[in-house]
C-alpha cells in the first residue's frame, strides 16, 4: 500500500517537472520548484531515507525558494522566446536516456538481498558500528567516521561555492548595469510595515534556532547532523533578515562573523584530523583522541559535525546576503 | 486507519497541484504552494506513525517551522515588484 | 485501548473529510478570495483534528510532546501566511468579487 503512495507521489513529481519546463513565466517556475522540493522530500521519506529528507526539507523549503526569488527580482519575468526548434538537443537527450535505461537492466534489482552491496558492505557497517563507534544512527557513523575524508571534501566544496558566489556577485554593480525596467532600485524596507508577520516571525525565530541546535547535536541518535542543523539555523536568520531588513541583520550577525564561520568550520574539521595525527594515529583517526577508542570516535564525530554545521550556516548566509544586497544597491 | 487519512491528504495534494498549474493569477499559485506545504507536514506525521518510528517526527517539525519563510519571501517579492512597477509607470508618464 | 482507537477513527475520518473539502474548494471556487477561504480550512480545522487523532494513538510519550509542538507552530504560522497572502493580493489591487482581476500576469 505504501508503494502505491510512492508511485502516486512520483506521478505528481513528473507532472510538476514537465510543467516547470513548459511554462514561460519564471515566477510560476519558481513556485513549482517549491512544490517539487516538497514532493521530493516526501518521496525520500517514504523510501525510509530520513536524513536526506530532512536535508531536502531544511534547504529546499526555506533557502532555495528565497534565493530563487532574490535572483528573479534581478532579471526579467518571462523567459526569452526561443527562435529555432531544438531538434539536436532533443535527439541527444533521447539517445542518452535510452542507453542509460538499457544499462540499468544489468544491475541488481533495488533491495535485492543477493546483491554484492548487501552481502559484504552493508552487513559490515551494520555490525561494526555498535562495536567501534557506539552510536545508533549508522548514517552519521558512516558519514562522520568511516567515510570522514569524503565529508571533508564535501565541506570544502561548500566553502568553494561560497567564495565562488562572493567572487561573482560580491562586487558592487558597475556603471552601465541597471536593474531592468527603471533606474531606481527599490529601497530596503523589507517587511517592516507588515505588523502581523513581524510579530509571528519574531516569536518563532528563537524556536527555529533552538530546533537547529537540537537537530545538530541529536544527529547521532536520530535523523540530523551538521548539514541539516546548519541549514535550519541559516533559515532562521534568513527569516530575521526578511522581516527586519539588512541593516538589523548585519548588526546582529556581522559580515566578518559569516566569513569566519564559513572558513572556521572547515578549519575545525581539518584540525581534528591533524590532532589525530599529532596523537599518533592517521589523519582523521578519532580513536586516538581519548583513552577509550569508542569515546574518542564519539568525540571526534561531535566536533566535526559542529564544524560542518558552522560552515554550512556561514556559507548559506553569505550567499543569501550577497543576492539580497544586489537588489538594493 | 492511517491509510484513509493518507489517501485523503494525497488527493488534496493532487488538487492543490492542479490549482498551481491552472491558477490564472500568481496569488493562486502561491496559495497552492502554501496548501502543499501544510499537507506535507500532515502527511509526514501520519506516515511516521504508519511506519511505527516516532523518531521521524523531527522532519514534520522542521517543515512546520520553515514553510513560513517561503511565503514571506514571496510577500517581499510582490512588495518590491509593485514598487518597481509604480516607478515604471511614473517614468512612462 | 479500543476506546482510543474509536476516537482516533472518528477524528481521522472527519479530519480527512475537512482536508478533502478544503482541497476541492480550492480547485472549484470561482474567485481568488473564495479559494483562499477554502484552503485556510485545511490549515486550521483539518490539522487540529488529524493531529489530535495521532496524539490519541501515540499515548503519553515524547512523540506526543513533539506532536503538540508541531500543532502549536502550525496554528501560529499558517493563518499568518494566509493573512499575508490576502494582504498582498488586496494591496496590489485585486478586489473581492470582481472576476476581471482573475487573469494571467496579475
Amino acid at each position: 500500500m505504501v508503494n502505491l503512495f510512492a508511485m502516486f507521489l512520483l506521478t505528481l513529481l513528473i507532472i510538476t517537472a514537465v510543467a516547470i519546463v513548459r511554462t514561460k513565466d519564471l515566477f510560476v517556475a519558481v513556485m513549482l520548484t517549491g512544490i517539487f522540493s516538497l514532493l521530493m522530500s516526501a518521496n525520500f521519506f517514504i523510501l525510509d531515507a530520513a536524513d536526506v529528507a530532512l536535508t531536502e526539507a531544511a534547504i529546499g523549503a526555506g533557502i532555495t525558494t528565497v534565493l530563487l526569488l532574490g535572483a528573479l527580482a534581478l532579471t526579467a519575468e518571462r523567459e526569452r522566446p526561443v527562435s529555432a526548434p531544438r531538434w539536436l538537443p532533443l535527439v541527444v537527450v533521447a539517445i542518452t536516456a535510452v542507453v542509460m535505461i538499457y544499462a540499468t537492466f544489468d544491475k541488481p534489482r533495488l533491495g535485492d538481498p543477493l546483491a554484492p552491496v548487501h552481502q559484504h558492505v552493508a552487513p559490515w557497517y551494520l555490525e561494526m558500528t555498535p562495536v567501534l563507534i557506539g552510536i545508533p544512527n549508522v548514517v552519521t557513523a558512516i558519514l562522520g567516521s568511516f567515510r570522514g575524508y569524503d565529508t571533508l571534501g564535501e565541506l570544502i566544496v561548500i566553502f568553494t561555492a561560497c567564495i565562488g558566489v562572493l567572487f561573482l556577485l560580491g562586487v558592487p554593480r558597475g556603471e552601465g548595469h541597471q536593474p531592468p525596467g527603471n533606474g531606481a532600485a527599490p529601497p530596503d524596507v523589507a517587511l517592516s510595515h507588515h505588523l502581523i508577520p513581524r510579530v509571528v516571525g519574531r516569536l518563532i525565530f528563537p524556536f527555529i534556532v533552538l530546533f537547529g541546535l537540537y537537530v545538530q547535536f541529536h544527529g547521532e541518535f536520530g535523523p540530523g547532523g551538521g548539514f541539516q542543523g546548519g541549514a535550519i539555523i541559516a533559515a532562521g536568520i534568513v527569516l530575521y533578515t526578511l522581516l527586519e531588513g539588512e541593516n538589523s541583520s548585519f548588526s546582529a550577525v556581522p559580515r566578518w562573523t559569516l566569513v569566519a564561520m564559513a572558513a572556521g568550520g572547515a578549519i575545525l574539521y581539518g584540525a581534528v584530523g591533524i590532532a589525530g595525527m599529532v596523537m599518533g594515529g592517521n589523519f582523521l583517526n578519532y580513536s586516538v583522541l581519548s583513552n577509550d577508542p569508542v569515546l574518542g570516535q564519539q568525540m571526534g564525530i561531535l566536533i566535526i559535525e559542529a564544524g560542518v554545521g558552522i560552515t554550512v550556516c556561514g556559507a548559506l548566509l553569505t550567499i543569501f546576503h550577497v543576492i539580497n544586497a544586489r537588489e538594493h544597491c | 486507519m492511517y491509510y484513509v487519512v493518507s489517501v485523503a491528504i494525497l488527493v488534496t495534494m493532487a488538487l492543490a497541484l492542479v490549482r498551481a498549474l491552472l491558477g490564472p493569477s500568481v496569488y493562486d499559485r502561491v496559495l497552492a504552494v502554501n496548501v502543499f506545504g501544510t499537507k506535507t507536514v500532515l502527511l509526514l506525521s501520519v506516515i511516521t506513525f504508519l511506519y511505527g518510528r516516532p523518531d521521524f517526527l523531527d522532519l514534520a517539525l522542521a517543515y512546520a517551522l520553515i514553510n513560513f519563510i517561503g511565503v514571506l519571501a514571496v510577500l517581499k517579492y510582490f512588495q518590491n515588484r509593485s514598487i518597481r512597477r509604480a516607478a515604471e509607470q511614473k517614468d512612462k508618464d | 485501548m479500543d476506546f482510543f482507537d474509536i476516537i482516533s477513527w472518528i477524528l481521522f475520518t472527519t479530519g480527512g473529510a475537512f482536508v478533502f473539502i478544503g482541497g476541492l474548494g480550492a480547485l472549484r471556487l470561482p474567485n481568488f478570495y473564495t479559494r483562499l477561504h477554502a484552503a485556510s480550512l485545511t490549515d486550521s480545522i483539518g490539522t487540529i483534528l488529524i493531529m489530535t487523532a495521532i496524539m490519541f494513538q501515540a499515548g503519553w510519550s515524547l512523540a506526543a510532546i513533539k506532536l503538540i509542538t508541531i500543532l502549536g507552530f502550525l496554528m501560529l504560522t499558517s493563518p499568518t501566511a494566509t493573512y499575508a497572502l490576502a494582504n498582498a493580493a488586496l494591496l496590489s489591487g485585486m478586489k473581492p468579487g470582481k472576476p476581471e482581476y482573475d487573469k494571467e500576469g496579475y
